[in-house]
């Protein structure tokens, strides 16, 4: 389980999360929701190690992950998907699935997960001697998504997987992840599409300005009025 | 001019062009992973020069020992300068990069010249370059083969390093984005250290052989070769490997035939790289193979 509790960030003056705690027990996809400005990437980029908390603590599996440089966080069992893809333009596909790969010592088992994600995802495996940069935008999601899996994660997180994605795209990724979890993956979900992210998540937080607000399972969310009216769109 | 002559001086230029390209190398790989202009790159040069000489001619070691060992411990002080100078400073605004570059550069220069001396140093030029060799009515000495035999091995170890190992990989990757690359499970800072050991090395091998071919060393004999070894990198587009050995044989080649066909203008050999640069950033700053692409952050 991954486990954040009371955790404080500042950016220079300003204070992006205002202690916020959260839980991911194994085998659940649990969701970060929020609009813009909210503090989800900042959520996940600090449980990274991409920045420094000013207070709080960071666990996973009951052992802190404070202090440690990104590359150690991912082979802690920790991966994500950051926000807008990221894929190396100017490798190729394989590179890109193989770099997510970098920290594991097992080549057979490399190989064999490699064509896992091929058959979770045919299109990569068609494209596979082509650079990354020539792959449209719902390509570049699941190869971004398959890179961070080649890790072996024992929680994925995603960073807004739907921006920039034509609804039937989004639609597919969602999808994707409901397999991946349903075969026992844990997720941690940012979205700010909420009603997809509802959709598939056991649990959701709702983060406002650096607060959690909200949280609860996430079927009892979407019925709730404070979260149809205000991020739903239901009047 | 005859044939015999222009090839001879072909010959002159490639040996000379190879030089160049193994020290562009270094510039175009730490420019490539931090957008950074090693400075202190040409007085690597130097000081790898210098510790062939003291391999070679005051621990009397052959040069088979002496020169492998001068790359080994000049790839090292590629890594502690990075470590010492550049990484601490990762995420700064980056003229503080090249601030601290330029005082690695002075400070090398400004020991180089305390613990070596300034007076200049015979170098100890091993008898077997300096065979005269006849292809046809051309002489060429030994010395020319062998560097460009050099050169081109260890391009071939680069190449094979940069595009089929695991770790060449990750540099290709840092190159776009460390911060990605990071989230990758790479541990970024030791492969920026690699980097900057084999540019090093490369440096080494052009500052030995620049030390065979005008064997006098001094502690400012990187200065100038490190300038044009630059301008070679950006003649071939700065960032890229192949391009950096390109460049590197090409402006090697053009200063000898500039001078060969145009005697008058010797005096103006080392003016000739500063023009090409010149008009490279006017016409085409991205060189040769060079992309078009975004500052990096
Ligand atoms: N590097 C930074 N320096 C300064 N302020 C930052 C930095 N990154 C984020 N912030 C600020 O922190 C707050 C939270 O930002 P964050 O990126 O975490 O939001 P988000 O919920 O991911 O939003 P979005 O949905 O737009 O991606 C915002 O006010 C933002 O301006
Ligand atoms: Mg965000």
């Amino acid at each position: 389980m991954l486990e954040v509790r009371n955790l404080h960030v500042h950016y220079g003056g300003i204070h992006a999360l205002h202690g916020i705690s959260l839980r991911v027990p194994d085998g659940q996809i649990v969701a970060l929701l929020g609009a813009n400005g909210a503090g989800k990437s900042t959520t996940l980029r600090t449980i990274m190690g991409l920045v420094k908390p000013s207070a709080g603590e960071i666990t996973l599996n009951g052992q802190s992950l404070l202090g440690l440089r990104p590359y150690e966080v991912v082979r802690r069992g920790i991966a994500m998907v950051p926000e807008g893809r990221k894929v190396f333009v100017n490798l190729t596909v394989a590179e890109n699935l193989r770099l997510g790969a970098y920290a594991r010592n097992d080549p057979q088992q490399i190989e064999h997960d490699l064509h896992d994600i091929y058959a979770l995802f045919p299109r990569l495996a068609e494209r596979q001697t082509q650079r990354a940069g020539t792959l449209s935008g719902g390509e570049q999601q699941m190869l971004a998504l398959g890179r961070a899996l080649m890790s072996r994660p024992h929680v994925l997180m995603i960073d807004e997987p739907s921006l920039g994605l034509a609804p039937v795209l989004a639609e597919g990724v969602f999808r994707k992840l409901q397999e991946l979890n349903d075969a026992g993956q844990t997720i941690l979900l940012i979205e700010q599409n909420a009603r997809a992210g509802l959709s598939i998540a056991d649990y959701a937080y709702i983060l406002e300005t650096g607060d959690v607000v909200l949280e609860g399972p996430a079927q009892e969310l979407a019925q709730m009025d404070a979260v149809r009216q205000s991020y739903l769109g239901v009047r | 001019m005859t044939v015999s002559l222009f090839f001879q001086h072909l010959a002159n230029g490639i040996s000379l062009g190879a030089l160049y390209a193994l020290i562009a190398i270094g510039y175009t790989m730490v420019y490539g992973i931090l957008r950074l202009i090693n400075f202190a790159h040409g007085d690597i040069v130097m000081v790898a020069a210098y510790v062939a000489f003291y391999g070679a001619a005051m621990y009397a070691l052959p040069w088979w020992l002496a020169f492998p060992l001068a790359i080994l411990l000049t790839a090292g002080l590629g890594m502690i300068i990075e470590r010492a100078a550049y990484r601490p400073l990762r995420g700064v605004p980056r003229i503080q990069l090249f601030t601290s570059a330029v005082a690695v550069s002075f400070l090398l220069e400004n020991l180089g010249i305390v613990v070596f001396s300034g007076r200049p140093k015979a170098f100890p030029r091993p008898a077997f370059l300096d065979k005269p060799l006849h292809v046809g009515d051309v002489i060429i000495i030994s010395y020319t083969p062998v560097a460009v035999a050099v050169a081109l091995i260890l391009f071939g170890g680069l190449l094979y390093i940069v595009h089929r190992t695991k770790v060449g990989m990750a540099m290709r990757a840092l190159s776009k984005d460390i911060e990605t690359t990071g989230l990758m499970g790479v541990d970024t800072d030791r492969v920026i250290m690699i980097a900057f050991a084999i540019g090093s090395a490369l440096a080494a091998a052009g500052g030995i052989l620049l030390a065979i071919k005008f064997p006098q060393i001094n502690p400012l004999m990187g200065v100038v070769p490190g300038l044009k070894a630059f301008i070679a990198a950006v003649l071939g587009g700065i960032g890229n490997i192949t391009g950096a050995m390109i460049g590197g044989f090409l402006l090697g080649i053009a200063e000898i035939m500039i001078v060969a066909f145009f005697p008058q203008l010797a005096g103006y050999r080392d003016a000739f790289a500063y023009t090409i640069l010149i008009a490279l950033l006017l016409f085409r700053p991205t060189g040769l193979m060079g992309e078009v692409e975004p500052e990096k952050a």
